[in-house]
């Protein structure tokens, strides 16, 4: 099949619809006498509730009901189930959809208003008295293992949920022989997905009372059914989740909430649509976040900068539950070593409870951390041998010729983490020839004589993409010629329905035009799994390929059957049959086909063929597909101000063979400027009794088109071996590096003043005092024995 | 509850008598009792700009106005913008062709605000339109393309609204 549509630049299929309104997200949806509702949430972050009075909520016209964990039967009261076991977890807590008694974070959910509209519903949810026992609070994951640390959960022995560990080779010995090391304290604060649409949930109860409709924004339809059965000790079957438009999603939206099970037990109650939606303010306090991680950690290198192990501690905040296990912080750990090859490596990882909001993968997972934790060390090694930063990345690299590379680390069902193509020096030559870095000193000269201080700075990654193990594509030709293709995949924006309509495209010889895609019915498809981790394309997306081939030798041999010729002999160009050879009309088009397929009453099937003209396939996604690349970061800081502006980005990424540039530049550009969020602004402050100080745009700062730089994108492509596309993941390599290069270029922009930033975000203030503190950049000093003669540059 | 208030208006050309609650937000009208659910809510304190809608030919934040405020005014949501016929205008156009939306829920705000930024000057500046669309949050797309499509508009023919 020729590739006319899969690898260009098709304009979206979705986007008229959204351009003119009319897209149908979650509180748009037109819902049969539904009721609106809200959540009263803890208002405290630890503490017992003594007693509940609702009755003047529940005496307020308008209102329906008031429910509390007792008034919505046992599923209310019983812990959520875990979404991701995991042996390592010693206590693996996940909270009940409403409090019952003890509760551990802000915003945690106690109770549900029930009224008429969403302005009486707040009326009564702010009626409603609660009455704490206020219990200690422990909000810093850096003390939480203490041992006068308060418990975030009263009556436990400890904080700590697991300790996860990674090493590989030996690392006490390969220290004891390198010629140095650095030491290096690194901090990255909360920060939280927002998505513009809050989160959603609506429930309709079915006629007969039996099953439920479910409808929320969420990135995992299929793990909500599967979730919500189990928890409410229901057959699948009964269970119908569909996720509407979704208006972003980032990783959050892919968590099993308490909402998602309230909302439809209020609804089967009441035998009436429910739907709650969150606002704002409620993301701020009930939606998961991520991005707190500490460690200490330590490279040893040889003098001509060669990394030879890495080693050390961190603590991750999980905040008050583990509802996904502790996949975010393993994801931690999967990427080191990053793209760099080392002989060992010890790192180890304590989980730990905190009274705020649980913290669950966003844009990245745990691979920003990694490789804002790699890419310091990468630099500091720079620094102390005061070698070039990208010369470094490329003495490091693991060689092209040496994929597929096993990197010594392990994934979570045992497989050993293995690269399986790139080639990352090439990402950086081209980023280094976009980003003009040869030129850089007569920039940096010219900002100095504006009073500004100029600063270029980069960073390499690898992404795992494309986790299997699959993702359901059916492709069926309606009987008017036009295809359905449907996927289990949600889509939060990302652009799948183009995707897989330039796929079916290419295989039906039509326009893309003429295929709709609908998605995330768990009625529609009987399997899938979910948006995260950058897969669909390469899961979706292998499906849809080998549905849409099966729909089209189906096509071709029916036709053949039908002209007494070789199916061979046939082709489909423009939705018609066609011989390759002789006249090429021969009167029989897609929908003819489809229809011939689709059955009429008294009229048998040609023989041998099986009804309807489609195919569903579960393409099996056996490994993963590693992207790759470097960004390079300029930035100019004001030193009187502390201001920071980044002036250019460029961004080298090889995401396997692209399918559309469009979408992938898209993919690319939002996942940048999270980072620069991450790196800049976004932070997530509590206070000491664990009260959210940041709860509104004022508080908490997101990049806006103001800061944003001038993003140039170039594509490097190595396919991957794994999947028929030869695709990988582009959803998140936007976001990985992106700090990790922004704050390396803002070190370099005030190297004279021997600054450093191991932290993020990096404010004004912090560059600042980094100026007026200034430190000397140190010398090497050789390491006669292990632990000895460290190199020491103390961080941020 | 308290006494409803009779408010006159017209949406997208439409003349509409209601009667609301003085404490209804403009936002909540629009999407509940008139269904125009193309106007979003995201922050519901005027920071996201996704709220955003023409009030007399000006982009206001419809999450921080009550309906009653808006009696006697002419408002154009984002349904307003196409033609009858349903053709995209000039500026939802590029938007398409230069991917400048993805999950589309910040897009019918930023559509309105560029819309009333084209209709004011037709030939903006690129600083000028960054500044425009820094009145919005998109968390998707980056706003590099938005700021592309809205050039590749300007000097064109403005909005394409008359
Ligand atoms: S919803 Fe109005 S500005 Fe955000
Ligand atoms: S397109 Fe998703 S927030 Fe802008």
């Amino acid at each position: 099949m020729a590739t006319r549509y899969l690898g260009a630049a098709v304009r979206r299929v979705e986007d008229s619809r959204l351009l003119k309104g009319e897209g149908c997200y979650l509180d748009d949806l037109a819902l049969p006498a539904g009721l609106e509702t809200a959540f009263v949430r803890s208002t405290i972050a630890h503490g017992l509730i003594r007693a509940v009075d609702a009755s003047a909520a529940r005496a307020l016209p308008g209102v329906l009901a008031v429910y509390l964990a007792e008034d919505l039967g046992p599923s209310a009261r019983r812990p959520m189930p875990l979404a991701a076991p995991h042996p390592l977890l010693t206590q693996p807590r996940t909270q009940a959809p409403l409090a019952t008694d003890e509760v551990c974070y802000v915003g945690q959910p106690i109770a549900l208003v029930v009224a008429d509209n969403r302005y009486i519903a707040e009326d009564a949810a702010a009626l409603v008295a609660i009455d704490y026992d206020p219990l200690p609070v422990i909000t810093d994951c850096r003390r939480a293992l203490d041992s006068a640390a308060a418990l975030a959960h009263r009556g436990a022995d400890h904080n700590r949920a697991a300790t996860l560990t990674a090493r590989f080779g030996d690392a006490a010995a390969a220290f004891a022989g390198a010629a140095f090391s650095v030491v290096e304290r690194i901090e990255m604060e909360r920060g939280g997905a927002h998505s513009m649409e809050g989160r959603g949930v609506a429930a309709m109860p079915s006629p007969d009372g039996m099953g439920i409709t479910l409808w929320s924004s969420t990135q995992a339809p299929y793990m909500i059914r599967r979730l919500l059965a189990a928890h409410l000790d229901w057959d699948e079957s009964r269970i119908r989740v569909i996720a509407p438009d979704v208006g972003g999603g980032f990783g959050p939206k892919a968590v099993f909430y308490p909402e998602e099970v309230v909302i439809p037990l209020a609804a089967l109650r009441l035998r009436r649509p429910v739907r709650w939606v969150e606002d704002r303010r409620e993301h701020f306090q009930a939606t998961t976040q991520q991005r707190l991680q500490a460690w200490d950690v330590e490279v040893a290198a040889d003098v001509a900068g060669r990394l030879i192990a890495i080693r050390g501690r961190g603590v991750h905040d999980a905040g008050a539950f583990v509802p996904y296990g502790v996949l975010l912080p393993l994801s931690s750990l999967w990427p080191f070593p990053g793209p760099y090859a080392l002989e060992a490596l010890d790192l180890s990882l304590d989980v730990v409870f905190t009274n705020m909001v649980p913290t669950s993968p966003v844009r990245g997972a745990g691979r920003p951390y990694a490789n804002f934790v790699i890419e310091r060390l990468v630099d500091r090694v720079a620094d102390a041998l005061a070698l070039d930063r990208a010369e470094i990345r490329r003495r490091n690299f693991i060689p092209r010729d040496k994929f597929p590379y096993a990197t010594g680390m392990t994934y979570r069902d045992g497989s050993k983490v293995t690269y399986d193509s790139g080639d990352f020096e090439a990402c950086l030559t081209e980023a280094m020839r976009r980003a003009e870095y040869a030129d850089f000193a007569t920039r940096r000269a010219a900002a100095a004589e504006r009073g500004l201080r100029r600063g270029i700075g980069l960073a390499s990654y690898v992404e795992d993409t494309g986790a299997g193990p699959f993702e359901g594509v059916s492709v069926r030709v309606l009987p008017n010629g036009r295809v359905h293709a449907v996927t289990s995949a949600a889509s939060q924006g990302q652009g799948h329905a183009t995707i897989i309509a330039q796929i079916c495209a290419d295989a039906l010889g039509i326009s893309p035009d003429l295929v709709t895609v609908t998605s995330a019915d768990t009625d529609a498809l009987a399997y899938g799994m979910g948006t995260y981790g950058s897969r669909v394309a390469v899961a979706a997306g292998s499906s849809a390929l080998n549905a849409a081939a099966a729909v089209r030798a189906k096509a071709l041999r029916l036709a053949a059957s039908l002209l007494q010729c070789a199916s061979d002999d046939l082709t489909i160009a423009e939705g018609r049959i066609v011989r390759r050879s002789g006249p090429a009309d021969t009167g029989l088009d897609l929908a003819l086909l489809a229809a011939r397929l689709a059955g009429t009453p008294g009229i048998p099937l040609p023989d041998g063929f099986a009804p309807g003209l489609e195919a569903t396939d579960y393409a099996p996604i056996a490994a993963t597909a590693t992207a790759s690349g470097t960004h390079i970061a300029e930035v100019e800081v004001d030193p009187a101000t502390g201001a920071v502006a980044v002036v250019a980005y460029v961004v080298a990424h090889d995401c396997g063979n692209v399918l559309n540039p469009l979408l992938v530049d898209g993919q690319i550009l939002g996942g940048v400027v999270h980072g620069i969020g991450n790196a800049l602004f976004e932070q997530m402050v509590y206070d000491p009794t664990g009260q959210p100080l940041s709860s509104n745009y004022g508080e908490y700062l997101l990049p806006l088109a103001s800061e944003m730089p001038r993003i140039d994108i170039a594509h490097i492509e190595t396919p991957s071996p794994h999947n028929p596309l030869g695709a990988k993941g582009a959803g998140e390599g936007g976001t990985i590096p992106a700090a990790a290069a922004l704050i390396s270029a803002l070190e370099d922009a005030l190297r004279g003043e021997g600054a450093r930033f191991s932290k993020h975000p990096v404010s004004p203030e912090d560059v600042i005092e980094a100026i007026q503190l200034g430190r000397c950049v140190r010398e090497v000093v050789p390491s006669a024995s292990p632990g000895g003669g460290l190199l020491e540059i103390a961080g941020g | 509850m308290s006494e409803l208030h009779a408010i006159a208006l017209a949406v997208n050309g439409r003349k509409v008598d209601a009667k609301v609650e003085p404490r209804r937000l403009l936002a909540d009208f629009l999407r509940r009792d008139l269904d125009l659910t193309g106007t979003h809510i995201g922050c519901e304190h005027g920071v996201c700009g996704a709220c955003t809608i023409l009030v007399d030919g000006v982009p206001v934040r419809s999450c921080l106005m009550f309906a009653v405020q808006a009696d006697g005014c002419e408002v154009v949501t984002i349904e307003g913008l196409a033609g009858e016929d349903g053709r995209l205008s000039p500026l939802q156009q590029e938007f398409r062709e230069h991917h400048a939306l993805q999950c589309g829920f910040c897009t019918p705000g930023v559509l309105i605000s560029l819309t009333g930024l084209l209709d004011a000057s037709p030939d903006p500046d690129e600083a000028t339109i960054r500044d425009v669309v820094s009145g919005h949050i998109c968390r998707c797309t980056g706003y590099q393309a938005m700021i592309a499509a809205a050039r590749a508009v300007g000097g064109r023919v403005a909005s394409g609204r008359s």
